[in-house]
């Protein structure tokens, strides 16, 4: 048995009744890492000697018998989530040497787990992308056909959990950049409810729009990560001091008496009809598991999303990313010049073209003159797209929709085109607008392509969306597939 | 609607971003071609609609004003480019 190829609960029990130990898990990772990382290119940082010892600590604590559900368990941490004495880069030239003096709340929540932490996960620069080709070191390559994209801006961490090269990871996601590449990959990826996770040592992108979340092997591993991870904390003043439940309460295998719509906006111009072929398919599984499907509803305002998030997140970024100065951290101009030709030419030198593209955008709709027309006018269509799914929400306890319009595409086949790339997000983008929570869960092939289904309901009620999440799940073998490498 | 070279370096200098003449060409027709894609926010009907800046009902989350344990200066200077002492080292920022 390839010890790499378990998932978290499964080899809890192993842990647990000492069948294996945290030591030799986490060396069949490192073993596989080595192996395909060549190929994948998942890995910003692999942290190996820390690994070790934090395996050997986790297997003292186990044979005392201080274990939890991810004690011992390798994990891998998408590079901008701080991590005290690692390097944390957001796969930027800005942070190419940026080692965090203090961890994010979300990595001192694993520690006192005592998770074995064995990378950090590549990704688009500072989370901006669909693909994980802005990040300014290398791509990643899908590990179900390593020509193509695993998606972004969690691509590393989607592609490590598919490819086995850890147990889970985590990512973060501002328009999607959890659940595409969780679909791109054939995992689990969910965006928490916005304020259900604390953002503390979350590397800022949009502020408003910004989640922490777990990608997965299965619907089990997802909800005892966010067991650990959920919560209210005093160092964001944007997390909610709501209760955390016990979400694997929420794995019911039926869905008798739960009503789902299928807003046919999502099903957009442009989509493949493979893929909604597929997620048909899968809706009616869901109906077939007790739910009843209204296929007939309608969230009018879905058009505008894409919109009203290309202004929205790029406005708050730009004034998230003023900090990136060469003053206090990270890549400073040293050439001649004065304060602020040097803070311009760090700038110029330290970000990548769509980090660039989206500051300027974000400049331009916030500056005298267009904050009306732009930034307040998408605030108020936000208003509406919210109001669209509350009301909705008091007629179905959960909307299903596809993760994306398309398999995962090609490298290259869309970097040279912003406006195509924006598009891969249209069906996550609304989302993250109205701060509402989300899956992506496999929910079919296109060849060997993988195709994720989105699985959306209101505010803290994550517990719905395991459920129906892990009902599917169980009735499918599409999380047992894996790829070829 | 095309940017102008001028608006570009109006931006730029605004977001303390440096730009060569061919970024700003490019950002003419890249910035130009996403803005054209928000004109259909026109189209929606907002009159009345308060603008969204938070999805979540918080309000004013304050904490006690006590002093708590914060980063020691070794820690915080610790990636300091350009250090001296317990300053971080910047270039004049008033020029004479």
């Amino acid at each position: 048995m390839e010890l790499n190829r378990l998932t978290v609960h499964e080899a809890h029990e192993l842990l647990k009744n000492k069948k294996v130990s945290s030591v030799e898990l986490t060396e069949a990772v490192l073993e596989r890492v080595h192996s395909v990382e060549p190929r994948v290119k998942a890995f910003v940082t692999v942290t190996e000697e820390y690994a070790m010892e934090q395996a050997k600590k986790a297997d003292e604590l186990i044979a005392a018998g201080d274990i939890t559900p991810l004690t011992g368990i390798p994990a891998l941490i998408k590079d901008n989530i701080c991590t005290k004495g690692v390097l944390t880069t957001c796969s930027s030239r800005m942070l190419h040497n940026f080692i965090p003096p203090y961890d994010a709340t979300v990595v001192s929540h694993l520690k006192k787990q005592n998770v074995v932490m064995v990378g950090k996960a590549n990704m688009d620069e500072f989370a901006m992308g669909s693909s994980t080709e802005n990040s300014a070191f290398f791509t990643t390559h899908n590990p179900w056909d390593l020509e193509r994209v695993p998606g972004g801006s969690s691509g590393g961490s989607a592609a490590a959990v598919a490819a086995d090269e850890c147990l889970f990871a985590l990512g973060s996601d501002t328009g999607g950049s959890i659940r595409q590449p969780a679909g791109f990959c054939s995992v689990v990826g969910l965006k928490p409810t916005y304020g259900r996770v604390s953002r503390y040592g979350l590397v800022a992108f949009a502020s408003s729009l910004d989640q922490i979340g777990p990608l997965t092997k299965d619907v089990t591993d997802c909800a005892l990560v966010m067991n650990m991870i959920s919560g209210h904390d005093v160092k964001d003043s944007t997390s909610v001091p709501e209760p955390v439940p016990d979400y694997t309460r929420s794995l019911v295998p039926d869905l008798k008496g739960l009503r789902l719509g299928v807003p046919k906006e999502y099903f957009v111009a442009g989509m493949q009809s493979e893929v909604s072929d597929v997620i048909n398919a899968a809706v009616k599984k869901l109906e077939e598991l007790g739910a009843s499907v209204d296929y007939n509803v309608s969230l009018p305002s879905t058009p505008y999303a894409l919109a009203v998030y290309y202004i929205i997140a790029p406005s708050e970024a730009s004034a998230n990313l003023a900090r990136y100065d060469g003053v206090k951290y990270g890549f400073s101009y040293d050439g001649p010049g004065t304060m602020w030709e040097a803070m311009e030419k760090t700038r110029q030198f330290g970000f990548g073209a769509e980090v660039k593209r989206r500051i300027m955008l974000g400049t331009y709709a916030l500056s005298a003159g267009y904050y009306d027309a732009y930034y307040l006018k998408a605030q108020r269509v936000r208003t509406l797209i919210r109001r669209e799914f509350d009301q909705a929400f008091e007629k179905y306890d959960a909307l299903v929709t596809p993760t994306s319009p398309t398999v995962p595409f090609r490298i290259g086949e869309k970097i040279g085109d912003p406006i195509q790339m924006y598009l891969s997000d249209v069906c996550t983008l609304p989302i993250n607008i109205a701060g509402v929570p989300a899956i992506s869960i496999p929910a079919g092939f296109v060849g060997n392509l993988p195709v994720g289904m989105q699985i959306i309901s209101k505010p803290f009620n994550e517990q719905t969306i395991l459920r129906i999440a892990y009902a599917f799940e169980q009735a499918t073998e599409w999380h047992k597939k894996k790829p070829e490498l | 609607m095309k940017l102008s070279r001028e608006e570009v370096l109006k931006i730029a200098r605004l977001a303390r971003l440096g730009v060569t003449d061919e970024d700003v060409e490019k950002f003419q027709v890249q910035l130009s071609n996403i803005l054209d894609n928000f004109e259909i926010l026109k189209q929606v009907n907002t009159e009345n609609v308060p603008p969204t800046a938070q999805s979540i009902p918080l309000e004013n989350v304050m904490r006690e004003d006590v002093v708590v344990p914060s980063s020691s200066p070794e820690d915080v200077l610790a990636n300091a480019p350009r250090r001296e002492d317990n300053l971080f080292r910047v270039k004049a920022v008033l020029e004479e």
